[in-house]
Protein backbone atom coordinates (compact mmCIF):
# COMPACT_ATOMS: atom_id res chain seq x y z
CA UNK A 1 0.00 0.00 0.00
CA UNK A 2 1.21 3.44 -0.88
CA UNK A 3 1.76 5.68 2.11
CA UNK A 4 0.09 8.99 2.69
CA UNK A 5 3.46 10.75 2.41
CA UNK A 6 4.19 9.17 -0.95
CA UNK A 7 0.83 10.29 -2.27
CA UNK A 8 1.43 13.80 -1.06
CA UNK A 9 4.89 13.78 -2.61
CA UNK A 10 3.48 12.82 -6.00
CA UNK A 11 0.72 15.41 -5.82
CA UNK A 12 3.25 18.06 -4.89
CA UNK A 13 5.53 17.08 -7.79
CA UNK A 14 2.72 17.58 -10.27
CA UNK A 15 1.09 20.64 -8.78
CA UNK A 16 3.97 22.63 -7.33
CA UNK A 17 7.08 21.40 -9.08
CA UNK A 18 5.72 21.27 -12.63
CA UNK A 19 6.31 17.56 -13.20
CA UNK A 20 5.20 16.88 -16.74
CA UNK A 21 5.87 14.67 -19.69
CA UNK A 22 7.70 16.97 -22.04
CA UNK A 23 6.96 15.18 -25.27
CA UNK A 24 5.40 12.14 -26.85
CA UNK A 25 7.14 11.84 -30.19
CA UNK A 26 5.99 9.39 -32.82
CA UNK A 27 8.79 8.21 -35.07
CA UNK A 28 7.53 7.29 -38.53
CA UNK A 29 9.55 5.58 -41.25
CA UNK A 30 9.15 7.13 -44.68
CA UNK A 31 11.28 4.53 -46.44
CA UNK A 32 8.14 2.92 -47.87
CA UNK A 33 7.24 6.20 -49.59
CA UNK A 34 10.43 6.25 -51.66
CA UNK A 35 10.02 6.75 -55.40
CA UNK A 36 11.15 9.03 -58.19
CA UNK A 37 8.08 11.22 -58.72
CA UNK A 38 8.01 14.19 -56.32
CA UNK A 39 4.23 14.62 -56.45
CA UNK A 40 3.58 10.97 -55.69
CA UNK A 41 6.21 11.02 -52.92
CA UNK A 42 4.72 14.10 -51.29
CA UNK A 43 1.22 12.61 -51.44
CA UNK A 44 2.44 9.36 -49.97
CA UNK A 45 4.39 11.12 -47.18
CA UNK A 46 1.39 13.26 -46.26
CA UNK A 47 -0.94 10.27 -46.16
CA UNK A 48 1.47 8.15 -44.17
CA UNK A 49 2.12 10.80 -41.53
CA UNK A 50 -1.51 11.86 -41.13
CA UNK A 51 -2.77 8.28 -40.98
CA UNK A 52 -0.15 7.14 -38.45
CA UNK A 53 -0.22 10.26 -36.26
CA UNK A 54 -3.81 11.35 -36.82
CA UNK A 55 -4.76 10.41 -33.26
CA UNK A 56 -1.47 11.32 -31.59
CA UNK A 57 -2.56 14.67 -30.15
CA UNK A 58 -5.95 13.39 -29.04
CA UNK A 59 -4.41 10.32 -27.38
CA UNK A 60 -1.77 12.48 -25.66
CA UNK A 61 -4.42 14.83 -24.31
CA UNK A 62 -6.57 11.93 -23.10
CA UNK A 63 -3.63 10.38 -21.25
CA UNK A 64 -2.90 13.77 -19.71
CA UNK A 65 -6.47 13.99 -18.46
CA UNK A 66 -6.49 10.41 -17.20
CA UNK A 67 -3.40 10.86 -15.08
CA UNK A 68 -3.86 14.55 -14.30
CA UNK A 69 -0.40 15.13 -15.71
CA UNK A 70 0.43 17.69 -18.40
CA UNK A 71 1.79 16.22 -21.63
CA UNK A 72 3.28 19.35 -23.04
CA UNK A 73 4.21 18.46 -26.61
CA UNK A 74 3.11 15.96 -29.19
CA UNK A 75 5.58 15.65 -32.04
CA UNK A 76 6.60 13.60 -35.04
CA UNK A 77 9.99 12.51 -36.29
CA UNK A 78 10.54 10.97 -39.72
CA UNK A 79 13.27 9.16 -41.62
CA UNK A 80 16.01 11.60 -42.66
CA UNK A 81 14.64 13.20 -45.81
CA UNK A 82 18.05 13.08 -47.52
CA UNK A 83 17.63 9.28 -47.44
CA UNK A 84 13.87 8.87 -47.89
CA UNK A 85 13.66 11.37 -50.76
CA UNK A 86 16.96 10.57 -52.47
CA UNK A 87 15.14 8.88 -55.38
CA UNK A 88 13.41 12.14 -56.31
CA UNK A 89 16.49 13.85 -57.61
CA UNK A 90 17.55 11.10 -60.02
CA UNK A 91 21.08 10.50 -61.11
CA UNK A 92 22.90 13.82 -60.94
CA UNK A 93 25.26 13.24 -63.85
CA UNK A 94 26.37 16.83 -64.11
CA UNK A 95 26.20 17.52 -60.36
CA UNK A 96 26.67 21.21 -61.08
CA UNK A 97 25.17 24.24 -59.40
CA UNK A 98 22.02 24.24 -61.56
CA UNK A 99 21.26 20.65 -60.87
CA UNK A 100 21.93 21.14 -57.14
CA UNK A 101 19.54 24.09 -57.14
CA UNK A 102 16.79 22.06 -58.85
CA UNK A 103 17.25 19.22 -56.38
CA UNK A 104 17.14 21.66 -53.45
CA UNK A 105 13.83 23.03 -54.70
CA UNK A 106 12.40 19.51 -54.80
CA UNK A 107 13.53 18.93 -51.20
CA UNK A 108 12.07 22.28 -50.13
CA UNK A 109 8.76 21.00 -51.55
CA UNK A 110 9.07 17.96 -49.29
CA UNK A 111 9.58 20.29 -46.32
CA UNK A 112 6.35 22.08 -47.22
CA UNK A 113 4.58 18.71 -47.29
CA UNK A 114 5.98 17.84 -43.85
CA UNK A 115 4.73 21.18 -42.55
CA UNK A 116 1.23 20.55 -43.92
CA UNK A 117 1.21 17.05 -42.42
CA UNK A 118 2.34 18.42 -39.05
CA UNK A 119 -0.43 21.01 -39.07
CA UNK A 120 -3.05 18.45 -40.11
CA UNK A 121 -1.93 16.15 -37.28
CA UNK A 122 -1.93 19.02 -34.77
CA UNK A 123 1.67 18.49 -33.64
CA UNK A 124 3.83 21.52 -32.91
CA UNK A 125 7.03 20.26 -34.54
CA UNK A 126 8.08 17.63 -37.05
CA UNK A 127 11.75 16.62 -37.20
CA UNK A 128 13.72 14.79 -39.82
CA UNK A 129 14.60 17.28 -42.53
CA UNK A 130 17.96 15.76 -41.97
CA UNK A 131 21.19 14.68 -43.65
CA UNK A 132 23.74 12.31 -42.14
CA UNK A 133 27.08 13.35 -43.59
CA UNK A 134 29.59 12.50 -40.86
CA UNK A 135 31.98 10.82 -43.26
CA UNK A 136 31.00 12.35 -46.57
CA UNK A 137 28.01 13.67 -48.43
CA UNK A 138 26.03 12.41 -51.40
CA UNK A 139 24.59 14.71 -54.01
CA UNK A 140 21.25 14.39 -52.20
CA UNK A 141 22.82 15.36 -48.87
CA UNK A 142 24.29 18.49 -50.40
CA UNK A 143 20.98 19.35 -52.06
CA UNK A 144 19.18 18.93 -48.74
CA UNK A 145 21.67 21.17 -46.97
CA UNK A 146 21.17 23.75 -49.69
CA UNK A 147 17.40 23.47 -49.17
CA UNK A 148 17.49 23.80 -45.36
CA UNK A 149 17.60 27.64 -45.13
CA UNK A 150 14.65 28.23 -47.43
CA UNK A 151 12.76 25.21 -46.01
CA UNK A 152 13.04 26.50 -42.44
CA UNK A 153 12.21 30.06 -43.48
CA UNK A 154 9.13 28.99 -45.46
CA UNK A 155 7.72 26.47 -43.02
CA UNK A 156 6.54 26.86 -39.45
CA UNK A 157 6.89 23.46 -37.81
CA UNK A 158 9.65 21.65 -39.70
CA UNK A 159 12.94 21.07 -37.87
CA UNK A 160 16.19 20.23 -39.61
CA UNK A 161 19.45 18.68 -38.56
CA UNK A 162 22.78 17.64 -40.01
CA UNK A 163 25.02 15.04 -38.42
CA UNK A 164 28.45 16.28 -39.35
CA UNK A 165 30.64 14.08 -37.19
CA UNK A 166 30.91 10.81 -35.31
CA UNK A 167 33.44 8.98 -33.18
CA UNK A 168 33.73 6.29 -35.82
CA UNK A 169 33.64 8.52 -38.90
CA UNK A 170 35.48 11.64 -37.84
CA UNK A 171 34.30 15.16 -38.66
CA UNK A 172 33.19 16.20 -42.13
CA UNK A 173 34.75 19.64 -42.18
CA UNK A 174 33.28 20.42 -45.61
CA UNK A 175 29.86 20.04 -44.02
CA UNK A 176 30.91 22.10 -40.98
CA UNK A 177 32.08 24.89 -43.30
CA UNK A 178 28.82 24.69 -45.23
CA UNK A 179 26.73 24.81 -42.02
CA UNK A 180 28.38 28.09 -40.99
CA UNK A 181 27.25 29.63 -44.27
CA UNK A 182 23.82 28.03 -44.00
CA UNK A 183 23.31 29.64 -40.58
CA UNK A 184 24.07 33.09 -42.00
CA UNK A 185 21.61 32.44 -44.84
CA UNK A 186 18.91 31.17 -42.44
CA UNK A 187 19.40 34.24 -40.25
CA UNK A 188 19.12 36.56 -43.24
CA UNK A 189 15.97 34.88 -44.55
CA UNK A 190 14.24 35.22 -41.17
CA UNK A 191 15.86 38.46 -39.97
CA UNK A 192 12.41 39.96 -39.30
CA UNK A 193 11.85 37.21 -36.68
CA UNK A 194 15.24 37.31 -34.93
CA UNK A 195 16.55 34.50 -37.17
CA UNK A 196 14.06 31.94 -35.95
CA UNK A 197 15.05 29.52 -38.72
CA UNK A 198 18.35 28.96 -36.87
CA UNK A 199 16.39 27.92 -33.76
CA UNK A 200 14.89 25.05 -35.77
CA UNK A 201 18.25 23.68 -36.91
CA UNK A 202 20.82 21.55 -35.08
CA UNK A 203 24.28 20.42 -36.13
CA UNK A 204 25.17 17.10 -34.47
CA UNK A 205 28.10 14.87 -33.73
CA UNK A 206 27.08 11.29 -32.89
CA UNK A 207 23.38 11.99 -33.50
CA UNK A 208 21.07 9.37 -32.02
CA UNK A 209 18.30 7.69 -33.99
CA UNK A 210 15.62 7.71 -31.29
CA UNK A 211 15.81 11.22 -29.87
CA UNK A 212 12.29 12.52 -29.13
CA UNK A 213 13.40 16.14 -28.54
CA UNK A 214 13.41 18.90 -31.11
CA UNK A 215 14.99 20.35 -33.09
CA UNK A 216 17.20 17.29 -33.57
CA UNK A 217 14.68 14.44 -33.69
CA UNK A 218 14.67 12.07 -36.64
CA UNK A 219 13.55 8.47 -37.09
CA UNK A 220 16.65 6.37 -37.69
CA UNK A 221 16.91 3.80 -40.44
CA UNK A 222 17.52 1.11 -37.82
CA UNK A 223 14.11 1.76 -36.29
CA UNK A 224 10.73 0.10 -36.81
CA UNK A 225 7.92 1.35 -39.08
CA UNK A 226 6.56 3.53 -36.31
CA UNK A 227 7.48 3.93 -32.68
CA UNK A 228 6.54 5.99 -29.63
CA UNK A 229 9.39 7.74 -27.84
CA UNK A 230 8.78 9.76 -24.72
CA UNK A 231 10.79 12.60 -23.24
CA UNK A 232 10.21 13.11 -19.55
CA UNK A 233 11.19 16.22 -17.69
CA UNK A 234 11.00 17.76 -14.27
CA UNK A 235 13.86 20.09 -13.36
CA UNK A 236 11.49 21.64 -10.82
CA UNK A 237 11.04 18.29 -9.09
CA UNK A 238 14.81 17.75 -8.81
CA UNK A 239 15.29 21.28 -7.50
CA UNK A 240 12.57 20.78 -4.88
CA UNK A 241 14.13 17.49 -3.77
CA UNK A 242 17.52 19.15 -3.41
CA UNK A 243 16.03 21.87 -1.21
CA UNK A 244 15.45 19.12 1.35
CA UNK A 245 19.17 18.24 1.49
CA UNK A 246 20.64 21.73 1.43
CA UNK A 247 24.20 21.67 2.77
CA UNK A 248 24.45 17.87 2.82
CA UNK A 249 27.50 16.07 1.41
CA UNK A 250 27.94 14.95 -2.21
CA UNK A 251 26.91 11.35 -1.58
CA UNK A 252 23.56 12.61 -0.27
CA UNK A 253 23.26 15.02 -3.18
CA UNK A 254 23.87 12.24 -5.72
CA UNK A 255 21.49 9.88 -3.99
CA UNK A 256 18.73 12.51 -3.95
CA UNK A 257 19.06 13.26 -7.67
CA UNK A 258 19.09 9.54 -8.43
CA UNK A 259 15.98 8.78 -6.40
CA UNK A 260 14.12 11.71 -7.92
CA UNK A 261 15.13 10.74 -11.47
CA UNK A 262 13.79 7.25 -10.78
CA UNK A 263 10.38 8.59 -9.85
CA UNK A 264 10.20 10.99 -12.80
CA UNK A 265 11.17 8.25 -15.21
CA UNK A 266 8.59 5.83 -13.86
CA UNK A 267 5.90 8.36 -14.71
CA UNK A 268 7.33 8.65 -18.23
CA UNK A 269 7.29 4.88 -18.57
CA UNK A 270 3.63 4.78 -17.53
CA UNK A 271 2.68 7.42 -20.08
CA UNK A 272 4.77 5.79 -22.81
CA UNK A 273 3.12 2.42 -22.30
CA UNK A 274 -0.32 3.96 -22.28
CA UNK A 275 0.40 5.97 -25.45
CA UNK A 276 1.76 2.87 -27.14
CA UNK A 277 -1.38 0.92 -26.22
CA UNK A 278 -3.82 3.60 -27.31
CA UNK A 279 -2.10 4.31 -30.61
CA UNK A 280 -1.23 0.68 -31.30
CA UNK A 281 2.35 1.69 -32.03
CA UNK A 282 5.29 -0.03 -30.28
CA UNK A 283 6.99 1.77 -27.40
CA UNK A 284 10.56 2.73 -28.23
CA UNK A 285 12.47 4.56 -25.54
CA UNK A 286 12.25 6.97 -22.66
CA UNK A 287 14.59 9.92 -22.91
CA UNK A 288 15.63 10.95 -19.40
CA UNK A 289 16.77 14.44 -20.28
CA UNK A 290 15.92 17.19 -17.86
CA UNK A 291 14.49 19.79 -20.22
CA UNK A 292 13.82 23.27 -18.88
CA UNK A 293 11.22 25.77 -20.07
CA UNK A 294 11.31 29.55 -19.72
CA UNK A 295 8.93 29.27 -16.72
CA UNK A 296 10.22 29.96 -13.22
CA UNK A 297 10.53 26.68 -11.30
CA UNK A 298 11.26 24.67 -14.45
CA UNK A 299 14.93 25.42 -14.79
CA UNK A 300 18.17 23.40 -14.85
CA UNK A 301 20.04 26.55 -13.81
CA UNK A 302 17.97 26.67 -10.61
CA UNK A 303 19.20 23.14 -9.78
CA UNK A 304 22.82 24.24 -10.22
CA UNK A 305 22.17 27.22 -7.95
CA UNK A 306 20.48 24.95 -5.39
CA UNK A 307 23.62 22.78 -5.43
CA UNK A 308 25.52 25.79 -4.13
CA UNK A 309 26.62 27.87 -7.10
CA UNK A 310 26.00 31.60 -7.05
CA UNK A 311 25.28 31.50 -10.79
CA UNK A 312 25.59 28.87 -13.54
CA UNK A 313 28.97 29.51 -15.11
CA UNK A 314 30.72 30.02 -11.77
CA UNK A 315 33.70 27.75 -11.03
CA UNK A 316 32.27 24.36 -10.05
CA UNK A 317 29.54 24.48 -12.68
CA UNK A 318 30.97 21.71 -14.83
CA UNK A 319 31.32 19.43 -11.81
CA UNK A 320 27.77 20.22 -10.67
CA UNK A 321 26.40 19.48 -14.13
CA UNK A 322 28.38 16.23 -14.29
CA UNK A 323 26.79 15.13 -11.00
CA UNK A 324 23.35 16.02 -12.29
CA UNK A 325 23.72 14.26 -15.64
CA UNK A 326 25.25 11.10 -14.24
CA UNK A 327 22.75 10.64 -11.44
CA UNK A 328 19.77 11.29 -13.67
CA UNK A 329 21.03 8.41 -15.80
CA UNK A 330 21.64 6.14 -12.82
CA UNK A 331 18.16 6.71 -11.42
CA UNK A 332 16.45 6.62 -14.79
CA UNK A 333 18.06 3.44 -16.04
CA UNK A 334 16.77 1.62 -12.97
CA UNK A 335 13.26 2.91 -13.68
CA UNK A 336 12.89 1.85 -17.30
CA UNK A 337 14.29 -1.00 -19.32
CA UNK A 338 14.23 1.08 -22.50
CA UNK A 339 16.20 4.25 -21.92
CA UNK A 340 17.59 5.98 -24.97
CA UNK A 341 17.66 9.24 -26.87
CA UNK A 342 19.93 11.87 -25.42
CA UNK A 343 19.24 11.27 -21.70
CA UNK A 344 21.06 13.82 -19.58
CA UNK A 345 20.49 17.48 -18.86
CA UNK A 346 19.76 20.12 -21.45
CA UNK A 347 21.32 23.52 -20.97
CA UNK A 348 19.61 25.71 -23.57
CA UNK A 349 20.21 29.34 -22.85
CA UNK A 350 17.01 30.85 -24.23
CA UNK A 351 14.68 28.22 -22.76
CA UNK A 352 15.85 28.53 -19.16
CA UNK A 353 15.31 31.77 -17.25
CA UNK A 354 18.20 30.93 -14.90
CA UNK A 355 20.62 30.49 -17.79
CA UNK A 356 19.38 33.74 -19.34
CA UNK A 357 19.99 35.49 -16.03
CA UNK A 358 23.49 34.03 -15.76
CA UNK A 359 24.35 35.10 -19.30
CA UNK A 360 23.05 38.62 -18.62
CA UNK A 361 25.03 38.82 -15.38
CA UNK A 362 28.19 37.85 -17.25
CA UNK A 363 28.55 34.63 -15.25
CA UNK A 364 27.93 32.39 -18.22
CA UNK A 365 30.13 32.75 -21.27
CA UNK A 366 30.23 30.81 -24.50
CA UNK A 367 33.53 29.26 -23.44
CA UNK A 368 32.12 28.05 -20.10
CA UNK A 369 29.07 26.67 -21.89
CA UNK A 370 31.41 24.74 -24.16
CA UNK A 371 33.12 23.22 -21.12
CA UNK A 372 29.72 22.30 -19.67
CA UNK A 373 28.79 20.48 -22.87
CA UNK A 374 31.58 17.98 -22.17
CA UNK A 375 29.45 16.54 -19.36
CA UNK A 376 25.85 17.30 -20.28
CA UNK A 377 23.69 15.42 -22.70
CA UNK A 378 23.93 17.67 -25.70
CA UNK A 379 25.75 20.88 -26.42
CA UNK A 380 25.57 24.56 -27.19
CA UNK A 381 21.84 24.98 -27.32
CA UNK A 382 19.80 28.06 -28.22
CA UNK A 383 22.74 30.41 -27.97
CA UNK A 384 22.24 33.82 -29.59
CA UNK A 385 25.35 35.54 -30.95
CA UNK A 386 25.88 38.86 -32.77
CA UNK A 387 24.48 39.00 -36.29
CA UNK A 388 27.85 40.04 -37.72
CA UNK A 389 29.58 36.85 -36.51
CA UNK A 390 31.46 35.52 -39.57
CA UNK A 391 30.35 32.18 -41.06
CA UNK A 392 33.85 30.77 -40.46
CA UNK A 393 33.60 31.61 -36.75
CA UNK A 394 30.23 29.83 -36.51
CA UNK A 395 31.86 26.85 -38.24
CA UNK A 396 34.75 27.04 -35.78
CA UNK A 397 32.36 26.93 -32.82
CA UNK A 398 30.63 23.93 -34.40
CA UNK A 399 33.96 22.20 -35.12
CA UNK A 400 34.97 22.58 -31.44
CA UNK A 401 31.71 21.03 -30.31
CA UNK A 402 32.00 18.20 -32.85
CA UNK A 403 35.52 17.49 -31.60
CA UNK A 404 34.26 17.20 -28.00
CA UNK A 405 31.63 14.72 -29.15
CA UNK A 406 33.97 12.74 -31.38
CA UNK A 407 36.79 12.37 -28.88
CA UNK A 408 34.55 11.72 -25.87
CA UNK A 409 32.27 9.29 -27.69
CA UNK A 410 29.17 11.31 -26.83
CA UNK A 411 26.46 13.23 -28.61
CA UNK A 412 27.12 16.91 -28.96
CA UNK A 413 25.11 19.48 -30.84
CA UNK A 414 25.07 23.14 -31.74
CA UNK A 415 21.97 25.27 -32.08
CA UNK A 416 23.35 28.76 -32.47
CA UNK A 417 21.57 31.85 -33.72
CA UNK A 418 23.43 34.77 -35.29
CA UNK A 419 20.77 37.44 -34.83
CA UNK A 420 20.85 40.04 -37.64
CA UNK A 421 21.20 43.62 -36.50
CA UNK A 422 21.79 42.66 -32.87
CA UNK A 423 24.91 42.66 -30.79
CA UNK A 424 26.16 41.75 -27.31
CA UNK A 425 23.65 42.80 -24.65
CA UNK A 426 20.69 42.86 -27.01
CA UNK A 427 17.86 40.39 -26.66
CA UNK A 428 16.66 37.91 -29.28
CA UNK A 429 13.01 36.92 -28.87
CA UNK A 430 11.72 33.67 -30.38
CA UNK A 431 8.51 33.21 -28.43
CA UNK A 432 6.77 30.19 -26.92
CA UNK A 433 8.92 27.29 -25.77
CA UNK A 434 11.94 28.69 -27.62
CA UNK A 435 11.96 31.68 -25.26
CA UNK A 436 14.34 34.60 -25.59
CA UNK A 437 18.09 34.90 -25.28
CA UNK A 438 20.63 37.61 -24.56
CA UNK A 439 23.12 37.94 -27.40
CA UNK A 440 26.40 36.52 -26.10
CA UNK A 441 29.93 37.59 -26.83
CA UNK A 442 31.91 35.57 -29.33
CA UNK A 443 35.71 35.42 -29.28
CA UNK A 444 36.67 38.04 -31.90
CA UNK A 445 39.76 36.23 -33.17
CA UNK A 446 39.23 34.48 -36.49
CA UNK A 447 39.61 30.88 -37.63
CA UNK A 448 38.90 31.22 -41.36
CA UNK A 449 42.28 29.75 -42.35
CA UNK A 450 41.46 26.61 -40.35
CA UNK A 451 37.89 26.21 -41.60
CA UNK A 452 38.77 26.89 -45.24
CA UNK A 453 41.06 23.85 -45.37
CA UNK A 454 38.06 21.61 -46.01
CA UNK A 455 38.15 17.81 -46.05
CA UNK A 456 37.64 15.47 -43.12
CA UNK A 457 39.16 15.17 -39.67
CA UNK A 458 39.84 11.44 -39.30
CA UNK A 459 38.36 9.63 -36.29
CA UNK A 460 40.39 9.40 -33.09
CA UNK A 461 42.58 6.42 -32.28
CA UNK A 462 40.16 5.03 -29.72
CA UNK A 463 37.50 4.61 -32.41
CA UNK A 464 39.43 1.53 -33.61
CA UNK A 465 37.93 -0.83 -31.10
CA UNK A 466 37.47 -3.99 -33.11
CA UNK B 1 -9.22 1.10 -12.60
CA UNK B 2 -8.95 2.73 -9.20
CA UNK B 3 -8.44 6.30 -8.18
CA UNK B 4 -6.91 7.78 -5.06
CA UNK B 5 -8.56 10.82 -3.50
CA UNK B 6 -6.77 12.98 -0.96
CA UNK B 7 -8.57 15.56 1.14
CA UNK B 8 -6.51 18.03 3.15
CA UNK B 9 -7.56 21.06 5.13
CA UNK B 10 -8.79 22.53 8.38
CA UNK B 11 -11.24 20.22 10.12
CA UNK B 12 -14.93 21.11 10.13
CA UNK B 13 -18.30 19.41 10.33
CA UNK B 14 -19.43 17.43 7.28
CA UNK B 15 -16.31 17.03 5.12
CA UNK B 16 -16.66 13.25 4.80
CA UNK B 17 -20.40 13.52 4.31
CA UNK B 18 -20.12 15.98 1.45
CA UNK B 19 -17.32 14.12 -0.33
CA UNK B 20 -19.16 10.81 0.02
CA UNK B 21 -22.43 12.37 -1.14
CA UNK B 22 -20.68 13.76 -4.21
CA UNK B 23 -19.19 10.36 -5.04
CA UNK B 24 -22.47 8.57 -4.43
CA UNK B 25 -24.20 11.07 -6.70
CA UNK B 26 -21.80 10.09 -9.46
CA UNK B 27 -22.25 6.39 -8.78
CA UNK B 28 -18.62 6.02 -7.69
CA UNK B 29 -17.99 3.22 -5.21
CA UNK B 30 -15.66 3.87 -2.26
CA UNK B 31 -13.34 0.90 -1.69
CA UNK B 32 -11.36 2.12 1.29
CA UNK B 33 -11.05 5.16 3.53
CA UNK B 34 -8.39 6.18 6.00
CA UNK B 35 -8.62 9.41 7.90
CA UNK B 36 -6.66 11.25 10.57
CA UNK B 37 -6.81 14.64 12.25
CA UNK B 38 -3.50 16.15 13.26
CA UNK B 39 -3.69 19.32 15.36
CA UNK B 40 -6.99 20.32 13.81
CA UNK B 41 -6.01 19.47 10.26
CA UNK B 42 -8.14 16.95 8.45
CA UNK B 43 -6.30 14.43 6.26
CA UNK B 44 -8.28 11.78 4.37
CA UNK B 45 -7.28 9.16 1.83
CA UNK B 46 -9.88 7.32 -0.21
CA UNK B 47 -9.56 4.57 -2.77
CA UNK B 48 -12.43 4.61 -5.24
CA UNK B 49 -13.51 2.47 -8.16
CA UNK B 50 -13.27 4.58 -11.32
CA UNK B 51 -14.11 1.87 -13.82
CA UNK B 52 -15.97 3.47 -16.70
CA UNK B 53 -15.72 6.93 -15.14
CA UNK B 54 -14.15 10.04 -16.59
CA UNK B 55 -11.11 10.98 -14.50
CA UNK B 56 -10.76 14.61 -15.44
CA UNK B 57 -14.45 15.44 -14.98
CA UNK B 58 -14.62 13.77 -11.57
CA UNK B 59 -11.32 15.40 -10.55
CA UNK B 60 -12.61 18.82 -11.62
CA UNK B 61 -15.88 18.25 -9.72
CA UNK B 62 -14.01 17.27 -6.57
CA UNK B 63 -11.70 20.24 -6.94
CA UNK B 64 -14.69 22.57 -7.09
CA UNK B 65 -16.31 20.82 -4.11
CA UNK B 66 -13.06 21.24 -2.16
CA UNK B 67 -13.02 24.96 -2.88
CA UNK B 68 -16.60 25.20 -1.72
CA UNK B 69 -15.85 23.39 1.55
CA UNK B 70 -12.51 25.11 2.06
CA UNK B 71 -10.26 22.04 1.76
CA UNK B 72 -8.03 20.67 -1.00
CA UNK B 73 -9.37 17.59 -2.78
CA UNK B 74 -7.32 15.75 -5.39
CA UNK B 75 -8.17 12.69 -7.43
CA UNK B 76 -5.52 10.79 -9.36
CA UNK B 77 -5.20 7.47 -11.11
CA UNK B 78 -3.78 4.83 -8.78
CA UNK B 79 -1.22 3.75 -11.39
CA UNK B 80 0.69 6.99 -11.13
CA UNK B 81 1.44 6.36 -7.44
CA UNK B 82 2.18 2.69 -7.91
CA UNK B 83 4.63 3.22 -10.75
CA UNK B 84 6.40 6.03 -8.96
CA UNK B 85 6.79 4.45 -5.53
CA UNK B 86 6.77 0.67 -5.92
CA UNK B 87 9.83 -1.00 -7.44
Amino acid sequence: MISRLEIQETNRMIEESRLDVRTITMGISLLGCAGSDPDAFNRSVYERITSKAGNLVEAGDEIGRQYGLPIVNKRISVTPIAIAASGLIGDPEDGGEDSLERAAEIYAGVARTLDRAAKASGVNFIGGFTALVQKGSTFGDRALMRAIPRALAETERVCASVNAGSTRGGINMNAVRRIGRMLIEMAELTKDRDAIACAKFVAFCNAVEDNPFMAGAFHGTGERDAVINVGVSGPGVVKRALEEVRGADFETLCETVKRTAFKITRVGQLVAQEASRRLNVPFGIIDLSLAPTPEVGDSVAEILIEMGLEQPGAPGTTAALAILTDNIKKGGVMASSCVGGLSGAFIPVSEDHGMIGAARAGALTLEKLEAMTCVCSVGLDMVAVPGDTPAATLSGIIADEMAIGMVNNKTTAVRIIPVPGKTVGDEAVFGGLLGSAPVMRVNPFGCAGFIERGGRIPPPIHSFRN
Amino acid sequence: MRGIITVLGKDQVGIIARVCAYLAGGGINILDISQTIVQGYFNMLMIVDMTGRCFDETAAGLDALGRDIGVTIKLRHEDIFNTMHIV
